[in-house]
């Protein structure tokens, strides 16, 4: 062989590269089979990217439009499929704002319970599904474990194990089981040991800390004005959680704190998920304690307002009595009768604030539902999050800001 | 909640403020289309409103097919939601455009997160944006023709992207071979029926 | 080897060859069976149910078909989970296409089977409206159990050669459900 010629400078030895352009998903693992990007890069930094959503839209609006008020709660299960019990409050919440009525406490608090039990299983899965993406299994397996008994409890108390459509307008489908407040008790430490398991795996490693400390920053600024909400909004800094800054149900009593980072940067957006496990388990705990204070028999101790017009009638009343056939005949096939009106109800859901326009004209049937799925805006602010990093920083940050691909299309 | 920001508007916009509400605790104000930048920046920018927070931006189809006129004025609402951090207090602009090639301004000068909002709202409704720098289908892909979530557009319209197989397709309960519930209650019509 | 003696021949034709050939392929699909690589083309909420399936409570490795490989070149199963929108429908087209021989599509809860509850502009109305489908899983989503019992089918119908698509049954319908119900909930009731 020839000797290399090594009087080149070291300019030449670089490969003139131009812009290549390449395509990741919708099919890529890490995309969660529902985001198309479109990156153009220099080497392995990602120069410009184009997000392309809506794989996954499922016209959720214009179905709404078709069905009686009541009929969009299965369908609200299905946009944050990680979290649907905090969905069904969203939706609840927000007809009730516009009826201008309000569930008794024991309801509130019950809604309350579950829906922090939502948060836990999806944070529990977006934190699970980002270090897996980085290569630690043991974490993601511990944490889905962990997800089964959260699972399971929701199981024991609505029947179902992921699209449950428990709330109604105007309370739930059932008041507590038996056994749910002793199940929801032993769960809670149980969860966080698992939590601590899965960090003392991942906060010493050195890999972990590399791949996601200072990559995909957003900034304070940038985050507001895109409208991120959420754990990625308050990994910046910023302390917007509509649970203390609009409290709703009965978050205005119980102590909890909220979660702030500092950078905006991957690693804290994981660390702010983490400690938000543990604010739930607090908000659960004094709950449960609060729901034991009720007085049994007291106008409080009912998950459900009494309202023939607006909530159906116990079965035994269906069909034993003709007020409770023709109340459930009516709600059933014409519909709560909402009046004609227009509000914007919000909540904070796993993602963000998880906000639905409604806009009624009477009878039975929404005129318009839009909801504002909060990792719609997070994706939009993806863009500068990713562009200017490395192409493998893309799989830490996108799974760092939980696209669930139901509530981002729709 | 604090009616400061609709004071404000309607002392700084006059006229052009065409109807303030407070409807269950939302503050909501109807200003004129051509205005529709100027209130907004006015919100992001004033230090008493300080709404640097951007919420949403969508609109809402005001035509009832069965007895509107298509093309009336006003048919499409647009609104946009802001927040602010600072002071706590939202607010809600809405604005109303003809159905009739309906247009409006761009408001991602103010806010840049309205950029994904109004792609949004163009393909569902229609409505194109002036000054929008990639104004592309979002949700829906290219080929798609018409606007999903105008009340006119049948709920079940589908534009498939590649042929459907055809053949036996022996499903076995619980499905049947051409599967799906038409819920009937819907104002848009139905193909189906 | 005890399984193999109850293997499935058939004849197609006249003649020994045509005998031969059948019992190679049965025999092919006895060996092919419990080793599955899978292709999860997960899309939406049945892709949590998935996840479950695939972790340690239900563990889907017991049924040897544990590997996910996320090259369509490499697998062998397509699990098409969630709702495949319509525009969603020429990647899922690409993938299968780019699946090599032998291939099995397994549609994973109702969306996939016929498009559930979204029956509008957006969703394929079932997957089998564009590609071939081997077993359909209805549930929305289905419980792992559900999965678990597509999959045995989609096991036992390779053994068999059978390309004919079929649907996991409503167990509650079988006979003698409702003993094995009775069973169950005194299992799960025991302190
Ligand atoms: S079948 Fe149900 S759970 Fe599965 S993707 Fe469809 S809507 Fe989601």
């Amino acid at each position: 062989m020839e000797p290399v010629d090594l009087d080149f400078e070291e300019a030449d030895l670089e490969l003139p590269s131009e812009p290549m352009t390449l395509l990741m998903g919708p099919s890529h693992p890490a995309m969660h089979g529902t985001i198309r990007m479109i990156l153009k890069l220099d080497g392995e930094t990602v120069q410009d990217v184009d997000i392309q959503p809506g794989y996954l839209h499922r016209a959720f609006e214009k179905m709404s439009e078709r069905g009686t008020w009541s009929q969009v709660f299965p369908y609200t299960d299905r946009l944050n499929y990680v979290s649907p019990l905090l969905n069904n409050v969203g939706y609840a919440l927000a007809v009730e704002k516009l009826l201008g009525v309000e569930v008794p406490r024991k309801g509130q608090l019950f809604r309350v319970i579950l829906g922090e039990m939502s948060r836990i299983s999806d944070h529990l899965t977006c934190n699970g599904a980002m270090a897996m993406e980085l290569g630690a299994f043991t974490p993601f397996l511990w944490y889905l474990k962990a997800r089964e008994w959260i699972w399971e409890a929701c199981e024991e108390q609505t029947g179902a194990r992921l699209t449950h459509s428990f709330f109604r307008i105007g309370g739930a489908a059932f008041p507590p089981t038996e056994k749910i407040q002793a199940q929801i008790r032993s769960i809670l430490p149980r969860t966080l040991e698992v939590v601590a398991e899965g960090e003392s795996l991942l906060l010493k490693n050195r890999i972990f800390l590399d791949r996601t400390q200072g990559v995909g920053v957003l900034t304070k600024e940038h985050a507001l004005s895109m409208g991120v909400s959420g754990p990625v909004l308050r990994s910046c800094g910023i302390d917007y959680d509509v649970r203390k800054d609009k409290p709703y149900l009965t978050y205005g009593e119980c102590d909890f704190d909220v979660p702030v980072g500092e950078d905006g940067d991957t690693y804290d957006r994981f660390m702010v998920r983490a400690e938000e496990i543990r604010q739930s388990c607090r908000i659960i705990e004094q709950s449960l304690d609060l729901m034991k204070k009720i007085a049994p028999g007291s106008p409080d101790d009912a998950v459900s307002i009494v309202d023939p017009r607006i909530v159906l009638p116990p079965k035994d009343k269906v069909y034993t009595t003709i007020e409770g056939t023709i109340a459930h005949f009516k709600l059933i096939m014409e519909g709560i009768d909402v009046p004609p009106g227009e509000v914007y109800g919000y909540t904070e859901a796993g993602n963000g604030e998880l906000g639905f326009l409604l806009v009624s004209r009477g009878g039975g049937n929404p005129w318009r539902v839009r909801v504002r799925g909060p990792c719609f805006f997070s994706l939009q602010a993806a863009h500068d999050m990713i562009r200017g990093g490395m192409l493998a920083d893309i799989i830490p940050t996108f799974g760092s800001i939980n696209m669930i691909g139901g509530e981002c299309d729709r | 909640m604090s009616k400061l920001i609709l004071e404000r508007l309607k002392a700084q916009f006059g006229a052009d403020v065409l109807e303030v509400s407070s409807f269950r605790g939302d503050d909501v104000a109807l200003v004129k289309p051509a205005r529709w930048v100027d209130v907004a920046r006015f919100v992001h920018d004033d230090p008493r409103c300080a709404c640097t927070y951007f919420v949403d931006l969508s609109a809402v189809d005001l035509c009832d097919p069965r007895t509107d006129d298509l093309d009336m004025d006003d048919r499409f609402e647009v609104y946009v939601i802001a927040y602010s951090v600072e002071h706590k207090h939202r607010v809600r602009i809405k604005t109303r455009v003809s159905g009739d090639e309906p247009r409006l301004a761009t408001v991602i000068p103010v806010w840049s997160g309205a950029n994904w909002m109004e792609r949004e709202v163009f393909d569902m409704y229609g409505v194109h944006f002036e000054g929008h720098p990639d104004p592309r289908r979002i949700l829906t892909y290219d080929e798609f023709k018409g606007h999903p979530l105008r009340k006119d557009y049948p709920a079940n319209r589908a534009q498939p992207l590649v042929e459907y197989r055809d053949g036996t397709f022996n499903k076995l309960g619980p499905f049947l071979q051409d599967e799906g519930m038409p819920l009937n209650r819907s104002a848009a019509p139905d193909e189906r029926n | 080897m005890a399984d193999l003696s109850k293997l499935e021949t058939r004849t197609i034709g006249g003649g020994e060859s045509g005998f031969v050939t059948t019992k190679f392929e049965a025999l092919l699909g006895w060996a092919r069976k419990y080793s599955l690589f899978q292709y999860p083309f997960a899309t939406a909420c049945c892709g949590m149910e998935f996840f479950s399936t695939a972790s340690p409570r239900y563990d889907i490795a017991r049924f040897g078909a544990e590997a996910p490989r996320f090259s369509p070149r490499q697998s062998d199963v397509l699990w098409v989970v969630g709702t495949i929108s319509q525009r969603q429908a020429p990647v899922l087209r690409r993938v299968y296409e780019q699946m090599t021989e032998p291939k099995w599509v397994i549609a994973f809860g109702t969306c996939a089977s016929c498009g559930g509850f979204y029956d509008n502009y957006a969703t394929v109305p079932g997957i089998d409206k564009i590609i071939p489908v081997d077993v359909f899983i209805p549930g929305c989503p289905p419980r792992p159990e559900a999965v678990l019992d597509g999959l045995m089918l989609l096991q036992d119908k390779i053994g068999r050669c059978d390309r004919t698509p079929e649907t996991v049954k409503n167990t509650l319908l079988a006979e003698g459900a409702d003993e094995a119900l009775e069973k169950l909930y005194q299992i799960r009731m025991k302190p």
